[in-house]
């Protein structure tokens, strides 16, 4: 990432600190809190379980919102109120400009992020359970999240160079809930004996990231260890879309007229 | 870059928008635009809402590409974001970041040209000094008002020292203490060497300040020169101002054209109409109370470039590659 990228990251991190983003760690807070006291008076051996499945979802979820309804924001809103026209004239290019909102908006996500497991970490103290090796899975669990948010923000900002928030947002919605489907999509075009089906639900399923293979929240609940080679795997897989991604949007971006 | 080659050099610079619901259809926001201006000149840019002004300089910005033609700035072509440290720029309207404060959108602006954290901080309290804000730098931009931000925007453009400064309508939403500060800002510019191009439609402004003013219209360059000459090249006229006669009635042509000027008449006429009209205001028995040559200022010529060439339907061009 070039300095220029830096010096926009951190202000878009700023804009989202700002803006009052964080403040979502105080409803997930919250909800581990009562989580925490509740499952402490109910469950039997299972207060782990619960609290993780519950944690993590949350995490997922909250990031989720996040990297759509900021990303989505991430250039149409700069366009939108020209803040990018005196930003432009200077000595920056536009892929870095780019790459700047998209690394500010995953630096928040993954503070958010943190605080978040931090906040899990408590509740799972908070029960009196101590913590023993396989709860590393937890942990290999959030960064799995982690990285499908940098995926969703890739594609949010994606659609966002080029689109209006709304659509953007459906966009990147329609592509999230296909990817955690894409291999139920596949196992129907297998089924189908319709060519046609069978050749659109292929393409799909090649074509749109598969965020199924980024949940391992059920194998962190039971505490079960997760293969070193899908850590590597993942990392990869994300890795390569992300850089898709933005190559496609700065070449949309930099033929883009800005009215 | 030798001395004698111009700061800004735009040849035949076109620019065609897609209008319409297939956007098939073309509509030519600027036409063949050619210009130069030379270093250390205060230029101004001149043309009615529509002209083609903003879209001049977004194109030299880069902001939007050309259709046709090329432009270049201190002997760089536009599309070079190096030489973007060499230039600042005031949009029109700007609006910033508004969670910002002064001092943070300044320091955030200086980062871009590489300077050392305390060299930014003594550039932003001096250029915050320089366009009157010292007083609320430390205030969220969310909390200004339009002036105030027409500030932040002057002093982001300069931060870094440009050789070559483009404001697009500078003085918009200024109260005249405002308007004066920031001609005083354009002055100093050039009292230390910079090239200073910027688009206005109030006249008076671009009459005190400018070297010289080009004078755009639905797209097209109408002329080009120091405003002294700009305005010569319009025709001049003479101005006759006169008390009708006792007793005795403007002849019907001399009442239509007359202007009364409290309890007096003024007329302007064509120099070769001169010795007619006077002769028809001695018929009157009207009393001559003075006859001085017309000095028309740049308002005039604008007003009847505008009135001579009202606005045309667009007219379709050729459908372009961008």
């Amino acid at each position: 990432m070039s300095t220029m990228s830096g010096v926009v990251a951190v202000n878009t991190f700023r804009e989202a600190v700002r803006d009052r983003v964080l403040y979502n760690l105080v409803f997930f807070a919250l909800l581990m809190i009562g989580a925490a006291i509740l499952v402490g008076q109910i469950s039997i051996g299972i207060d782990r379980l619960v609290i993780v499945n519950l944690g993590l979802s949350a995490i997922s979820i909250f990031g989720l919102v996040m990297a759509i309804f900021i990303g989505v924001g991430l250039v149409y809103k700069e366009m939108e109120k020209r803040t990018l026209y005196s930003l432009l004239a200077k000595p920056i290019r536009r892929w870095e400009f780019l790459v700047g909102k998209y690394a500010g908006l995953v630096l928040t996500l993954a503070i958010n992020t943190a605080f978040m497991t931090i906040g899990l970490a408590a509740a799972l103290f908070y029960v009196g359970r101590p913590f023993v090796r396989s709860d590393a899975s937890i942990l290999v669990a959030v960064y799995f999240i982690l990285l499908a948010l940098a995926l969703v923000t890739a594609i949010a900002l994606f659609f966002s160079c080029f689109s209006s928030p709304m659509l953007s947002t459906l966009f990147t919605l329609g592509i999230y809930v296909a990817g955690i489907f894409a291999g139920d999509i596949r196992n129907f075009g297998a089924l189908t004996k319709n060519p046609m089906m069978k050749g659109v639900t292929s393409a799909i399923y090649y074509l749109v990231p598969n965020f199924h293979n980024f949940n391992s929240i059920a194998a962190a609940a039971h505490g079960e260890p997760i293969p070193f080679a899908l850590i590597w795997q993942n990392t990869l897989y994300a890795l390569l879309y992300i850089v898709l991604l933005l190559v496609a949007s700065s070449a949309v971006f930099s033929q883009r007229n800005l009215k | 870059m030798s001395s004698h080659s111009p700061a800004i050099d735009i040849q035949g610079l076109t620019k065609d928008y897609p209008v319409g619901f297939w956007r098939k259809r073309m509509r030519r926001s600027l036409d063949n635009l050619s210009l130069q201006v030379q270093e250390g000149e205060i230029f101004g840019f001149l043309g009615p809402n529509g002209a083609g002004k903003t879209t001049t300089l977004k194109l030299l910005m880069g902001l939007i590409f050309p259709t046709r033609g090329t432009a270049s700035i201190l002997g760089r072509p536009i599309d070079d974001v190096a030489m973007h440290r060499e230039i600042g720029y005031l949009p029109e309207q700007p609006y910033f970041y508004d969670y910002l404060t002064a001092r943070e959108l300044l320091d955030y602006y200086a980062r871009f040209s590489r300077y050392s954290t305390a060299d930014r901080r003594t550039r932003v309290a001096r250029v915050l000094e320089r366009v009157g804000l010292t007083a609320s730098a430390d205030v969220q931009l969310r909390k200004y008002s339009k002036g105030m931000l027409q500030r932040a925007g002057i002093a982001q453009a300069i931060i870094h020292d440009p050789r070559v400064i483009f404001l697009d309508e500078p003085m918009s939403g200024l109260d005249p203490i405002g308007r004066r500060e920031v001609r005083d800002i354009i002055l100093d510019l050039k009292m230390q060497g910079r090239t200073v191009f910027f688009s206005t439609h109030i006249l008076s402004d671009a009459e005190m300040l400018c070297d010289r003013v080009a004078v755009l219209h639905l797209g097209k360059l109408r002329g080009v020169g120091a405003p002294s000459t700009i305005v010569s090249m319009d025709e001049q006229g003479m101005e006759i101002l006169f008390e009708p006669g006792e007793g005795r009635s403007l002849s019907a042509s001399l009442a239509q054209r007359a202007t009364p000027v409290g309890g007096r008449y003024r007329l302007d006429v064509r120099e070769a109409e001169l010795y007619s009209a006077l002769d028809q205001l001695r018929d009157c028995n009207a009393r001559i109370l003075s006859v001085a040559p017309l000095r028309p200022t740049l308002e005039d010529y604008f007003m009847r470039l505008v009135e001579r060439q009202p606005e045309q339907p667009t007219a379709p061009v050729e459908a372009s590659t961008r």
